[in-house]
């Protein structure tokens, strides 16, 4: 055995992993600098003269979920339909009826971020997305 | 022979303070923020029973035209769709004949008159629902009200339900309902429901939750009373000690909570 260690076809085997490192890569350098902006979803005026949702905003961006998945089963399961937060404001715990009637537009406030995100609730299959208005 | 002893001592000490763990854990989380935090609560107006029940006077209903304003009130309340195809119909409340509503009480010679009429039927709330013992997946329960109620966020359709019920009370959405609600019978307070999950009467437990009675009750012009069957004085036990009344399929042990006086 020799210990000249020698690359066969250097030229094509480099070529060939500049070009691999580059198509892996591409989604990376091709989106730099164009990465959308983090949307704000847009206030309807009821909603900024409530100033105070049903928790703190911080915690409904990061939890508003869960909070609807608990309103839901409070609501189907047990019949408690009111909530009171902590300061005392009460609150019918219904999506249609009480969150989108400050929310009132679906296209402005909940799309945005889902969009962004890419997530898909499938809340309006059944849910009336804007109860004022048409179904 | 010091080492055994003291490894004995100090395994003995580990196992009381193990032990002492979940007693420490509730004093620890006892008393300490409390009075600042959110509660969950039934509306002040909502209307409550031990056991729902309805008794219904079919003595009141000469023929089909008079179910249908009950019948309307409800689909109009619940968005309920209006299929061309009788396949994929749904039904809360609509009319059946006797032999088909009472199977097992209709006999050679009935009086004209119980052939000719409708008679209302609708989920019946059994006391023994066997909706609920088939459901795989908990979206069908019965409420601590004795209200048998469908929680469609967790239906998957599999439609075990609509075997078990013997009442034929369920309906499967084959296609997406919302097109087919008619325009001018809707309620935009209600959902609809989506392609692929089954439905079914709910006792009206969203009107009950505050104050109203439910529709068909509404509509019926005095037809159908609803109450509380644990409740000796209430109307429905009072009807139900003063006429005598018929549950559907009764033998199968169900126990509906749906009376006919006939």
């Amino acid at each position: 055995m020799s210990n000249n260690k020698k690359i066969y076809d250097k030229g094509i085997v480099f070529t060939g992993l500049v070009i691999f490192l580059a198509l892996i890569t591409f989604p990376f350098w091709y989106n730099r600098g164009i990465a959308a902006p983090a949307p704000e979803p847009e206030l309807t005026e009821k909603a900024k003269a409530a100033k105070e949702c049903v928790l703190p905003a911080d915690e409904m961006k990061t939890g508003h979920m869960q909070l609807l998945n608990d309103w839901r089963n409070d609501v189907v399961r047990n019949a408690d339909r009111m909530y009171v937060n902590e300061h005392g404001k009460e609150f019918n715990m219904s999506l249609s009826n009480e969150c989108l009637d400050c929310h009132s537009s679906k296209e402005d406030f909940c799309d945005r971020c889902h969009n962004y995100a890419s997530v898909k609730p499938y809340c309006w299959d059944c849910h009336i997305d804007n109860p004022k208005e048409k179904m | 022979m010091e080492s055994r002893r003291s490894f004995l001592k100090i395994a003995g000490i580990s196992a009381l303070g193990a032990g002492m763990h979940p007693t420490l854990n509730a004093f620890a989380s006892g008393g300490s923020d409390e009075g600042s935090k959110a509660v969950v609560k039934r509306n002040k107006e909502a209307l409550t029973a031990v056991r729902w029940g309805m008794v219904i006077d079919t003595r009141k209903f000469h023929s089909e035209k008079d179910l249908e304003p009950i019948i309307k009130a409800c689909d109009k309340i619940h968005n309920i769709p209006e299929f061309e195809n009788k396949d994929h119909e749904i039904k809360w409340i609509w009319g059946e004949e006797f032999k088909h509503a009472f199977p097992e009480k209709d006999s050679e010679f009935l009086p004209d008159k119980v052939h000719h009429i409708s008679f209302p039927v609708l989920c019946n709330h059994c006391e023994n629902p066997p909706c609920v013992r088939a459901c795989p997946t908990k979206a069908t329960f019965k409420r601590e009200d004795g209200i048998v109620l469908m929680d469609f966020h967790r239906c998957i359709g599999c439609r075990f339900c609509m075997a078990a019920c013997p009442y034929g009370s369920r309906s499967f959405n084959f296609r997406d309902p919302r097109p087919f609600i008619p325009e001018d019978n809707k309620n935009q307070e209600f959902p609809t429901r989506m392609k692929g999950v089954v439905e079914k009467c709910n006792f009206c437990a969203e009107r009950l939750a505050v104050g109203k009675l439910p529709a068909c009750v509404e509509a019926s012009n005095g037809a159908i009373a609803f109450g509380d069957l644990d409740d000796p004085a209430s109307d429905v036990r009072k009807l139900l000690s003063a006429n005598y009344t018929i549950q559907r399929k009764q033998a199968l042990g169900t126990e509906p909570s749906v009376f006919y006086i006939v």
